[in-house]
This record gives structure tokens, sequence and C-alpha cells, in this order.
């Protein structure tokens, strides 16, 4: 912008000073540019929410996964996400809470094997808090979608709704719950896109693709959709991306390559 | 006749004063009054008997705030209640809040109130530690299982076909 506004107001060498249309047109974009200028201040200082500030929809964080980084047989992104919220179950699968899983799809005609992560998609027009009948399961400014389990009744409506089988219901009394992570019995949950690391601030980032990139296959790259200037945006800019059931026009925050 | 009057006088008054006496026993051998452990700081977030009265109110209005809107300020948070009132043992492990005598326990058994909050919040700073193996199941386990199987082919559509779902 600032060599656009250059280039438009200084005369050119071969130019005469008399004040033609084009260099008008360009002092007034700079003009334009300038008055922009504390905004833009005001967004970046935005970036650095206080504690006490409230989250607004300057961000909406999401994720562009790579199926084909994803290495069929990790699961360590499953594995971080158990670790950091604490989500070590009764050994029984049918009822045990996983907040993201690792789905396997094989092509009938080329029999090519995808693998990716799947888990809250965090929709913009969210299904499960459509049909949540208390309020419980909300959708915060930012995107990132959660249930408040102070008001879930556990009526598991949501899981019902949820297009990608993204919520658990826990089926019972827990103990040893992180500090940063409450749960209990009773109650649906799901992936919260470890809204206590993006709250703190900083470069913590969801512990999945903390631990795919310590793995060494960087598949998840977390972001913010709304800042063109992050690796998210740009990525996403740059390569062809899908959303799973787009046809249900849900505009995920996650999104894939490579399916 | 009046001497009959005068002995009822006299049985009423000994009657009063066994109650009064009664009730002073009471008094005294009653139910005795919590022992709260002294928390950390030198001093409450609020003063001591506005937080005695309102601090469930406080919680509350903290809770919604960094539930919904990201709300994570320290002042009226339970997380820093606990951070400042929880007890150590002699071996330096941290007793929960909500264990019997403890600083939440102490005042509510008292005041016959239960407490929800740990049902779900940790009662520790420092709790959440994995149980011991045995009672886990490998992680990789976590995520086979029936309800999800077969789920990517509907996620994918048609051209894909589900090879299951697992970790592996």
């Amino acid at each position: 912008m600032t060599k656009a506004c250059e280039s438009a107001t200084r005369p050119r060498p071969t130019e005469n000073h008399r004040p033609d249309r084009r260099r008008f047109l360009g002092g007034a974009a700079c003009a334009g540019a300038l008055t922009l200028v504390p905004g833009v201040a005001f967004i970046s200082l935005a970036g650095a929410r206080s504690s006490e500030q409230p989250v607004s929809d300057e961000h909406r964080w999401g994720m562009l996964i790579d199926a084909n980084k994803c290495a069929e047989g990790c699961d360590a992104c499953v594995r971080g996400c158990v670790e950091e919220h604490g989500l070590w179950g009764h050994d029984r699968p049918e009822t045990d809470a996983q907040w993201i899983r690792k789905v396997t799809v094989r092509d009938k005609q080329t029999g090519h094997v995808t693998s990716l992560p799947l888990m809250c998609q965090h929709c913009q027009y969210p299904p499960c808090v459509d049909v949540c009948p208390t309020g419980a399961s909300f959708r915060r400014a930012d995107g990132i979608v959660l249930v408040d389990k102070h008001t879930c009744i556990g009526c598991r409506y949501c899981m019902m709704a949820c297009p990608y089988k993204a919520r658990s219901f826990i089926h019972e009394a827990l103990d040893q719950q992180k500090p940063y992570a409450p749960r209990g019995k009773g109650t649906v949950e799901s992936c919260t896109l470890c809204v206590h690391r993006v709250d703190a601030g900083g470069e913590r980032i969801p512990a999945c693709a903390e631990a795919c990139n310590a793995e060494g296959h960087r598949a998840m790259l977390f972001g913010d959709l709304n800042d063109p200037e992050s690796e998210l945006s740009q990525s996403l800019t740059q390569y062809a991306s899908e959303e799973l059931r787009a046809d249900l026009g849900l505009r995920l925050g996650i999104r894939y390559r490579g399916l | 006749m009046r001497a009959i009057a005068a002995f009822q006088r006299r049985v009423l008054l000994a009657v009063i004063l066994a109650l009064l006496a009664g009730a002073v026993v009471a008094a005294e051998g009653g139910v005795p009054l919590p022992v709260i452990p002294k928390g950390k700081g030198e001093q409450c977030v609020e003063p001591t008997p506005v937080i005695r009265r309102d601090h469930m109110v406080f919680l509350l209005h903290q809770r919604d705030e960094t539930m919904h809107q990201g709300v994570r300020s320290k002042r009226h948070s339970l997380k820093e209640c606990i951070e400042c009132h929880v007890a150590v043992d002699r071996e330096g492990r941290t007793i929960p809040v909500n264990a019997p005598g403890q600083f939440c326990a102490e005042c509510h058994s008292y005041a016959g109130v239960g407490i929800d909050c740990f049902q779900c919040h940790a009662a520790t700073p420092d709790s959440g530690s994995r149980p011991p193996a045995s009672a886990v199941h490998a992680s990789s386990e976590l995520h086979g299982g029936a309800p999800h199987a077969g789920f990517g082919g509907a996620l994918m559509g048609p051209r894909l076909a589900s090879a299951g779902e697992g970790s592996k």
C-alpha cells in the first residue's frame, strides 16, 4: 500500500507538475489509507487481548488439515488431546470420550487410502447450537463452539444433530480433571480448540497440532481465518481446500486438503 | 389456696430456669463453629464478610463471563480461590479443598450446603494426573469401536468407502 501511494503521489520525472486526474485520485486513496491506520493499530492491539476483555469476532479461529501429510497409523494428535484434557477413559471404547479421532478412508476404485484427524469442525452455523434446549451448546464470538456444562442437561440432542459425530457424553463420575478442563458426569463435551490455550494468547497452538508438529508431520495448521496475513489464511488462499460435507453449508472452521 | 398458688409460681420459676440453663449448655456444647484454614495471601480479593456471604454470586458471575466471553480475569475465578486456599499435607501433597476439614468443606458442612463445583472442577491446582496404567487402556485403543464404525464413508460421500475408523 505504501509503495503504491508513493508512486501515485510522487511526480514522475517525465510528468509535468500539472495536477491531473490520476494524481488526484492517488492522493485521495492515500488519505483514505491514512485515516484507516488508527483502526489497523487498534486491531493489532486487540490481537493481544487482555484477560479482562471479552472475545470478539475480530478473530475466527480455524485449522487447515493436510491429509497428504497426515500419516496413516499415527495417532499423535489423539494422544496429545487425551493428555492435554485428561480424557483417559474406562477402557470402554463405546462410551469413553473422544474429542478427536483418526479416520481412514479408502477409494474403492484406486485403492488410495486417506488418513485424517476428525474433531468438532467449529461451524459458523452449528446444528448442535440450533437444537440445544438450554443454550448450553453455543458458539463463541471468535468461532469456537463449546458446551457450557453448567447448563447442559445431558439430553444429547447435539450429539444427534452433529453431522461429524464430534461429541461425547460422559457416562460415569470422573476424578483427576485438569484445572483448565472441567469435565463431569451427565454432560456432553467435544473439542474446544484448546480454548484455554487460545485465551492465554501467545504462540501456543492446540495440543493436537502441537503433537502433530512434534511428530514432524506438520499436517495441522492452526490460525486466524479473519487475519489475511496469518499463515493459515495464506495457505488457504494458495492451496485448494474443502470442507467436510460442504453441502450442508455450515461454514466450517476446520478445512481439509488432499481428500 | 394461697400456698398452692405460691407453689405453682415456684414450680414455674424452676421450669423456666431449667430451660434457660439447658439453652446455655446447648450453645456451649453444640455443633462447633467451623475452623477455616488460612489462605496463602495476606488479604482476600473481597472483605471477609462480603466474600463469606456472596462468594457464590461472584463465582456464578465469573463463570458465565469466562465460559461465554473468554474473560479469564483472576479476581473471582474458582481456580484462583483454590490456588490460594489449598492446603498441603506433611508429604507436600495438596489436599483437595472439598476434603473434610478443608477450606470449602469446613464451612459447607457446618451450613449443611452441598458443593457441586468439584464434580467437574479440579479441587487442587495440580490435579489431572493420569491414573495408574492398569486402570487405563492404551490410548490407541480409544478410537476404534462400534459407534463410529463406517462413518468415514458417510462423510466423504459415495466415492470413498470407509476402511474403518481407528488410530491404525
